[in-house]
């Protein structure tokens, strides 16, 4: 399904309005139910809007991030689904059942918070059997589910231990079996790797990635803030911003075909230029004609430019740029070189330079019309031109 | 570095602060230890030392355990005895159970004035002992608003209320006033617990009453402890409440030597019931100084 999507090498076809709600499905055949279904959920504390009407549905199987910066409304959205926040208007579907009413342990699903809150009391296999004892699970069923649960995650080895004698990784991943010990249908991850450091994630995002294939029923909303969590894991991204969605589809998508402002800077790096449409095809940043699918939008109109930095070429070529250098950052395998285009900032991320450009000195950059996007110019949340 | 080579320097004289700061160069530290536990000594340790000697003094004078076989024989000791031990495990009991439910109902389930309410039972804890008791006797009292409200009621000459005079009046003052001390420790122990744990544990299917048995109250347990032991020791030691109560057949410990001192002027004896009422509170100040330690308070 979606990850086929993100496997094919061409741009996939423009995304589906994010605001358009899938059709109510029957009940899946899987233990658990799976799939969630977000039907005009609005949430707020005291007159303050923290979800404005979110229509969302990920499919039985999917991984979905919620990305967005903090306040934007993507926590809250998780927490409506566990049962934690009431939604003051609005529809939570789990499976195809509407769960809007019921309390969060009647719901069955699992979840994962940043902190593990792992019970410091319990060993880990006790840690692990809690959600099966509250669900009542046969005595005799529940060493076999914990030890498969343990399995799983790789933690087998650590059963008598207490949570205490864990590193903050073996925590996560008790705290990960714990929630799918119960097998639930559906995985809330809420920020789980920020707690740890930078290697640990990176590892902690492989498992995670194969976790899902080993369990390719399970639903998982994966609440984040790191784009690079979410363009690794997410068959689809939720974009949030202010307590909006403002962006859905599959990572490729969003990166490559931004459809707002705010995907295109939260969502990998961007040059944003601000250019008027001056005909089919061409566009002008000031008096510099440029060369770029312009869509349907009208010429006249203002509209900004989207050009990724690592598609930025140095030298001419078609859609030159010329200006001053006014920064020049080594990262090892790559240049980022910052320039001054016309009074606009532009950013270029160039393979390792062997002599690099000197600040202040002038630079041609240039880029191809295929790698530019035209997005509606500071118009966050509504509908994108895209081509 | 510097100090040990200068302690060194100054010979054997501080040999016991060898590893002080620098200021032991000069002056060992063990001396500026001297003005406080000399003004203890004094002030505490030494009236301590007279109640433990008169102890093991007979009125007839010499030394001897006579006192303690006269005291421990009888009667009056051994009730004072058992209703102290009764009274203080059954305030502390009491305390425990109500101050739970309080403190979770502060802790997890917000209402306005939640807040109010937590401070309040700090403000408490300030409050003399007897002030819980007077009021009681205000409501519960032979003459008290609960009885005179009957009375005014029924035109009967006496009220329903009288259990304020019956151990049961000493055990709810006692439960009224020192629910607090339990409440203290326990609120401390709620702030700290990851809010996390409660959500994980209703989302993996927990109820209220699941996350409270399995969640709350195994890792409340040491503040639980804590407290109770605390409230245990001044249950045992509590002397205003039951005088204030006025419950002639309600004689505890304290009230035992206070009576043998100050009505019978026996002070042999006065003074073998408050060595064995210290005997006790010591070793269960020891036990609450354990329970606190592995409780890291």
């Amino acid at each position: 399904m979606s990850r086929a999507t993100r496997a094919t090498p061409t741009p996939a076809p423009a995304t589906p309005v994010p605001t358009a709600p899938a059709p109510g499905r029957s009940a899946p055949t899987a233990p658990a139910p799976s799939g969630i279904r977000f039907d005009g959920v609005t949430v707020s504390y005291g007159g303050n809007v923290v979800l404005d009407r979110l229509d969302l549905t990920v499919e039985p199987g999917e991984v979905m991030a919620l990305l967005g910066p903090s306040g934007s409304g993507k926590t809250t959205a998780l927490r409506a689904v566990a049962g934690f926040v009431r939604p003051a208007s609005g529809r939570v579907f789990l499976g195809g059942r509407d769960v809007t009413a019921l309390p969060p342990h009647r719901r069955g699903i699992g979840m994962v918070v940043q902190s593990y809150a792992l019970f410091p009391h319990l060993k880990v296999k006790d840690n692990v059997a809690f959600g099966l004892k509250a669900h009542r699970t046969p005595k005799a069923e529940i060493p076999g589910r914990v030890a498969e649960a343990l399995e799983l995650v790789g933690m087998a080895t650590y059963a008598e231990r207490h949570p205490r004698e864990l590193s903050g990784g073996q925590q996560q991943r008790v705290a990960i079996a714990r929630a799918l010990a119960i097998r639930p249908g559906v995985l809330l991850l809420d920020e789980p790797l920020s707690a740890l450091d930078a290697r640990l994630r990176s590892g902690m995002l492989a498992e995670l990635a194969r976790l899902h294939r080993e369990l390719p029923d399970v639903s998982i909303l994966y609440v984040t803030h790191d784009q690079v969590e979410a363009l690794t894991l997410a068959d689809r991204i939720a974009v949030m911003d202010r307590a909006r969605l403002q962006d859905c589809g599959t990572p490729r998508e969003l990166y490559r075909r931004p459809r707002t402002e705010f995907t295109a800077s939260f969502v990998g790096n961007a040059n944003l230029l601000p250019v008027t449409v001056t005909g089919d095809g061409s566009v002008g940043l000031g008096d510099r004609p440029l060369t770029v699918p312009t869509g349907t939008a009208a010429p006249g109109a203002t509209a900004t430019l989207c050009v990724r930095p690592h598609l930025v070429g140095l030298g001419a070529g078609p859609n030159a740029l010329t200006g001053t250098v006014t920064e020049v950052q080594w990262r090892g395998s790559t240049h980022r070189l910052h320039a001054d285009v016309d009074g606009h900032p532009v950013m270029a991320d160039l393979r390792e330079l062997r002599e690099p450009p000197a600040l202040g000195t002038p630079v041609t950059l240039h880029f191809a019309p295929e790698d530019a996007v035209l997005l509606p110019a500071g118009a966050a949340g509504t509908a994108g031109v895209g081509p | 570095m510097t100090a040990t080579t200068g302690t060194a320097r100054t010979g054997a004289a501080v040999t016991a602060t060898a590893a002080a700061p620098a200021r032991s160069r000069t002056v060992p530290a063990w001396v500026w230890a001297l003005p406080p536990v000399a003004v203890l000594a004094l002030a505490f340790l030494y009236p301590l030392t007279l109640v433990v000697q008169q102890s093991f003094t007979p009125d007839e004078g010499g030394l001897s355990l006579d006192p303690y076989a006269e005291v421990f024989a009888s009667a009056s000791f051994r009730d004072a005895l058992t209703t102290t031990v009764w009274l203080a495990l059954g305030s502390t009991a009491g305390c425990l159970v109500l101050g739970f439910v309080l403190a979770l109902v502060i802790a997890f389930v917000p209402f306005p004035g939640g807040k109010a309410v937590a401070r309040f039972v700090d403000v408490f804890l300030s409050f003399p002992s007897f002030l819980i008791t007077l009021a009681l006797l205000f409501i519960y009292g032979s003459v008290g608003m609960a009885n005179g409200l009957w009375t005014g009621a029924t035109g009967a000459a006496d009220g329903p209320f009288h259990f304020l005079t019956t151990p049961w009046g000493v055990l709810l003052a006692e439960i009224t006033y020192f629910t607090p001390f339990v409440m203290r420790p326990l609120l401390a122990a709620f702030s700290q617990l990851d809010t996390g744990q409660l959500e994980v544990a209703s989302s993996l299917g927990a109820g209220p009453v699941r996350i409270i048995r399995r969640v709350i109250l195994p890792e409340a347990l040491p503040a639980l402890a804590a407290g109770g032991s605390l409230v245990l020791v001044m249950c045992l030691n509590e002397f205003g409440i039951v005088l204030f109560t006025g419950a002639k057949g309600v004689t505890t410990l304290p009230m035992l030597v206070y009576s043998k001192a100050i009505l019978e002027s026996d002070y042999a004896a006065a003074c073998v019931v408050a060595v064995v009422n210290i005997a006790i509170s010591v070793g269960l100040y020891s036990l609450y100084r354990v329970v606190s330690r592995r409780a890291g308070a």
